[in-house]
């Protein structure tokens, strides 16, 4: 189980793209050479080099337009398929800390890739092409252990972004559920028991470019190993972070 | 901003018009947002469906340029339905003051208010004046009974702006402006209360000043001025840029507001006397009546010892205008164009992108002998002489190009949309031979000093007796380096010389406590008067950082501080009944507590006792020198009441509201006495395509600071042009593809990106397209990214501000390669 959890409010989300952003500048990526191809999702696709990615989505629907905007990146699953797919091949090549962030190392250049982005349902993983390396979000586990809180979550200036400890962050967001619900009936949060960074959609799937694989393609549950979590080996101070933090609202940082 | 943007989260309804808040200012999503947690509801009017009308309730699309019809609507349907805050209205606006008897409308006259004078494109406003009683007071009518009183014109005016009409002028379906507004004025009672952000979506016409008036006018309708969530606010495109306006980087402006003297005015006295109001009225508080303390605080801030009574405090060294003369950007790059410049600098902007009509800046530049670009990136405008289509060994201009620090390498203030003037640090030394701007400034300052002692000129006073002291002199009486407090302490003001008020004595070289202190006797100083409390004997107000607030509302006292004298909300005595009871109960923003007989929460308007004291009492709209808000506003250039006029490059024969097609009293550059690039083509089949220009989040203005960071190209690496997929269709142009963009002025490469976020319009039965695309890119860098979509932009400005009309001009949009 991981200690900490995110949650993405999608309806919140205005696609600023401050996270995609600080994301580059903490994890030093550089910038790809793009090209407009008649959208503003840019770069077209998450990649080594891109962690996180706005994807924009028009809706047109009986004279009326919805834009849906999307922040896809590694939701850290608390048992990650990634994982356990790599684990039968290579051990060692994708890891777990013990906050929950899941972690690919260079080791994935042994992996296939093909089979590793198949494992994740939500078609995370990318590889560079001449390194072989695979790469993807880190939960800026860098950060966290440092008493820090991610990178994309401390620039998200509308609120989308929470960050804190997995119960408190559950609680959050069931309670922001009730609320949009009220607005937005369809409104619901994605594999909430499975993830550490939890979404919540105010409108169908459908209406999001988003990739959530079929429940049947994961591997079965009980197939899973479980984990033990090695205890105390926090940084001092780490318990800072306990509480519920957004972007936007750094003091408690 | 008369509310700050943390209020926004106060409102129940947020009107987003004429801005496009979630892409150009995102942080205010973050108050929205938690509106919207809190039941409020977003409205979003843009022709576009934009990242803002993603999180709408409800979206309405608009023709560029056709605000006026909308807003007008909204008035009749507030007088239509009752649903107007009516004791507001008569205690705190002219609503029930009576007009001179001749005084004509619109509706009279074919769309003109009296008086024009067609040959000068000017007003004679005599009649639009108020009725006088024997006393010198304006005749009322409370009842708004009588035909002349303000309510009953503006209802007679605003008749004619019915749903039909409106829909037809405007493009938005009927059902979309009834829902409009029957939202928005559902808080035009007590307890309720709506904002509206606005921004260059608004003011960048030629009707922009009455764009802004026609909302004020709902704003008072509906008693939303003064009150928590309400207000008129503008969200101003760069961080210090309410800072740099306060202190006149306008040319009609000296700091704090005051008025740029002209030839005609050659005393003191004179000038004085034109810019101070009066009344007769005991219960106006009348605030500029205090005009001369303030302009000779300024003088003395200027000119120091220098400046006596017996010279008029050195008014006289006081650069003046002709009298009627224009001195706006778009006269300014005229009278470039015309050759009759020979140096101009180009001081932390980029005109040959941000400008409207770019080729006529580029051209510009071209006559000129010099040009000083200071800036932190190289830029279109340092770089000018070999841009598309110069040929640099044609061109004189020598180019001097200094490089600035950045914000962050320096200390100094900001002061933000909301008012708050807020004190930052310096994070760093700026890299090279880059320096603050203050220093260059000083360098100048000496240097030009110099050569007037030297070899003397026209005006040498103006330069040889200001003062510059601002940190210890060393040999020679110059200064090392700025000390940026010392700045920030001129513009508040000092006492120069031992004086009492009201009991107390205040030493001769201390900071004045507030602009309530300021005389117009020069014993003091003040750079500003409005900043006059922003850095007193108590320390450097702006840098407080308490984040205490005890008012529940978020007005944050003791954070930073804002101006006028840390009031947060402004207007703010409207936010009481007559006995200084809140009318929102919920969100007090001042009370009046009975038993210490003072007002509690933000700092009021004024300290009088609420209006039931009567003559102990004033009036709530304290800068006005009837004390009360201008639902009829006869200061403007084009009438006291907005009327709809189109755009003056429109798609239209006709203009459907009145026989005026176009703003009577706007400035016409003809392309006959300067440059066939001062052209307009409305109704014209060449150029039938409405088009907009706008900002977007992933570059800043004209890109100078983002186009050099590979993350923002990233995001955004090339000049787009936004249609619709009927106009993509008509034109065989898929998604993806590069077109033309093109004007009577010039052209863009630009993507195409068709969507559904764009519909075409109905108007008057005909189909009206729209367009629209940033305007951040430049030929700089990148070098794939496209250029300016100023080079399609107008010369034309408003009426009152000449702001140029960048946001309703007429295009035609061709596949590459046809």
């Amino acid at each position: 189980m991981g200690k900490y959890a995110a949650l993405v409010d999608v309806s919140k989300c205005t696609a600023c793209r401050g996270c995609q952003i600080a994301c580059k500048q903490w994890n030093e990526l550089p910038g790809e050479k793009t090209v407009n191809v008649g959208t503003y999702q840019n770069p077209p696709d998450l990649s080594v080099t891109t962690f996180t990615l706005v994807r924009f989505k028009e809706i047109s629907d009986k004279g009326e337009v919805r834009w849906n905007f999307f922040k896809d990146q590694c939701r850290h699953c608390l048992e990650p398929p990634c994982k356990e797919a790599a684990d039968t091949a290579v051990k060692g090549a994708i890891t777990q800390d013990e906050n929950g962030c899941v972690l690919f190392t260079e080791k994935t250049r042994l992996l296939n890739i093909k089979e590793i982005r198949e494992a994740c349902p939500y078609d995370i993983p990318r590889q560079d092409p001449n390194t072989k390396i695979m790469d993807k979000c880190t939960f800026c586990a860098d950060r966290i252990a440092n008493n820090m809180i991610p990178a994309c979550i401390k620039t998200c200036p509308t609120g989308a972004l929470t960050f804190g400890l997995r119960d408190k962050i559950l609680e959050m967001a069931n309670k922001r559920l009730a609320e949009v619900k009220e607005r937005f009936p369809l409104t619901r949060l994605v594999d909430k028991e499975e993830v550490s960074w939890i979404y919540l959609l105010h409108r169908p799937e459908a209406e999001f470019q988003m990739t959530v694989r079929a429940k049947t393609t994961r591997p079965v549950t009980v197939a899973r190993r479980t984990f033990l979590k090695p205890l105390g080996t926090l940084v001092a101070g780490t318990a800072l972070l306990g509480s519920v933090t957004s972007g936007s609202d750094s003091s408690r940082e | 901003m008369t509310n700050h943007w943390i209020d926004i989260r106060n409102a129940d309804v947020i009107l987003v018009m004429g801005s496009n808040a979630a892409e150009n200012h995102p942080i205010s999503f973050k108050w929205v947002n938690k509106a919207i947690d809190g039941g409020a509801t977003l409205l979003s009017v843009d022709p576009r469906f934009t990242r803002t009308s993603a999180k709408a309730h409800v979206y309405a699309p608009i023709r560029s340029g056709t605000d006026i019809a909308f807003l007008g609507g909204m008035i009749k349907y507030i007088i239509d339905n009752k649903r107007y805050f009516e004791e507001y209205v008569r205690l705190y606006t002219n609503a029930s003051f009576l007009v001179n008897q001749k005084f004509k409308m619109p509706v009279e006259l074919d769309g003109l208010f009296s008086g024009y004078d067609a040959k000068n494109r000017k007003y004679d406003k005599s009649t639009w004046a108020f009725q006088m009683d024997g006393n010198g007071l304006i005749k009322k009518d409370p009842t708004l009974q009588d035909p002349n009183c303000v309510f009953q014109l503006l209802k007679k005016h605003y008749s004619r702006y019915t749903p039909d009409l409106v829909s037809t002028i405007t493009g938005t379906p009927k059902d979309k402006l009834q829902k409009i507004y029957e939202v928005y004025s559902s808080t035009g009672k007590p307890g309720k209360a709506a904002t509206i952000m606005y921004a260059m979506g608004w003011t960048q016409h030629t009707v922009g000043t009455q764009n802004i008036r026609t909302m004020a006018i709902i704003q008072l309708l509906l008693g939303n001025m003064g009150v928590a969530g309400g207000g008129v606010n503008a969200l101003r495109g760069e961080s210090n840029v309410q800072g740099s306006t306060d202190h006149c980087l306008l040319f009609h402006i000296l700091p704090g507001y005051l008025r740029t003297p002209s030839a005609s005015l050659s005393t003191l006295k004179e000038y004085n006397d034109k810019f101070t109001p009066k009344t007769k009225d005991p219960m106006s508080a009348n605030w500029w009546g205090n005009y001369p303390k303030y302009s000779v605080s300024l003088l003395k801030s200027f000119f120091g010892e220098n400046a006596t009574k017996a010279n008029d405090f050195g008014y006289a060294w006081l650069p003046k205008l002709d009298d009627g003369q224009n001195a706006s950007w778009l006269v300014l790059f005229d009278e470039m164009y015309k050759g009759n410049f020979s140096g101009f600098f180009a001081w932390g902007q980029n005109p040959t992108c941000s400008g409207a009509n770019a080729n006529k800046v580029r051209l510009g530049l071209a006559k000129l002998d010099w040009l000083v670009n200071v800036n932190i990136f190289p830029n279109e405008t340092a770089e000018f002489w070999h841009g598309p289509g110069m040929k640099p060994q044609n061109i004189k201009t020598e180019v001097f190009l200094l490089p600035a620090a950045v914000s962050f390498e320096k200390e100094g203030s900001l002061t933000n949309s909301g008012r708050w003037a807020q004190w930052r640090y310096k994070g760093g030394n700026p890299p090279g031979e880059a320096w603050p701007d203050a220093e260059i400034m000083t360098e100048l300052y000496y240097r030009v000093k110099a050569l007037y002692k030297k070899e003397g000129g026209a005006y040498p006073d103006t330069v040889l007796k200001t003062t510059w002291d601002y940190g210890p002199k060393g040999p020679g009486g110059k200064i090392k380096h700025v000390d940026i407090h010392m700045v920030a302490k001129e513009i508040n003001g000092y006492f120069l010389e031992d004086k009492t008020i009201r009991g107390t004595l205040y030493k001769k070289g201390s900071l004045v406590p507030s602009f309530a202190f300021l005389q117009d006797d020069g014993s003091t100083s003040s750079g500003n008067w409005l900043y006059c409390q922003s850095y007193t004997e108590k320390g450097n107000m702006m840098a407080r950082r308490s984040r205490k607030d005890e008012s529940g509302i978020g007005l944050y006292l003791e954070w930073a501080w804002a101006w006028p004298v840390n009031r947060r909300i402004i207007y703010n005595r409207a936010s009481v009944d007559k006995n200084g009871n809140p009318w929102d109960k919920e969100h007090p923003v001042i009370q009046w507590d009975q038993g210490t007989k003072k007002w509690k929460g933000d700092v009021p308007d004024g300290g009088w006792p609420p209006l039931s004291a009567g003559e102990q009492s004033r009036y709530a709209f304290i800068m006005k020198p009837e004390g009360h808000a201008h639902i009829f506003g006869p200061g403007l250039a084009d009438g006291p009441f907005p009327e709809h006029y189109e755009p003056y490059e429109c798609p239209i024969e006709k203009n459907l509201m009145n026989a005026q097609k176009f703003n009577p009293t706007i400035k016409i550059f003809s392309p006959e006495t300067t440059t066939p690039l001062d052209v307009v083509f409305s109704c014209d089949p060449r150029f039938p395509i409405v088009a907009t220009t706008y900002r977007m989040v992933e570059h800043w203005q004209t890109g100078v600071m983002t186009r050099w960071q590979p993350w923002l190209v990233e995001t955004q690496p090339q000049l787009w042009v936004e249609m619709s997929k009927e106009l993509a269709s008509l034109r065989g142009i898929k998604n993806g593809e590069k077109v033309f963009v093109q004007s009577a002025r010039g052209q863009v490469e630009a993507v195409a990106m068709v969507t559904d976020r764009f519909k075409p319009f109905n108007i008057a039965g005909q189909t009206i397209h729209q367009i629209g695309l940033p305007w951040c890119f430049g030929w700089v860098t990148p070098s794939d990214g496209g250029d300016s979509a100023n080079l399609l932009t107008p010369s034309i400005g408003d009426a009152n501000t000449m702001i140029p009309e960048s946001k309703a001009f007429m295009v035609n949009v061709v596949r590459k390669g046809v």
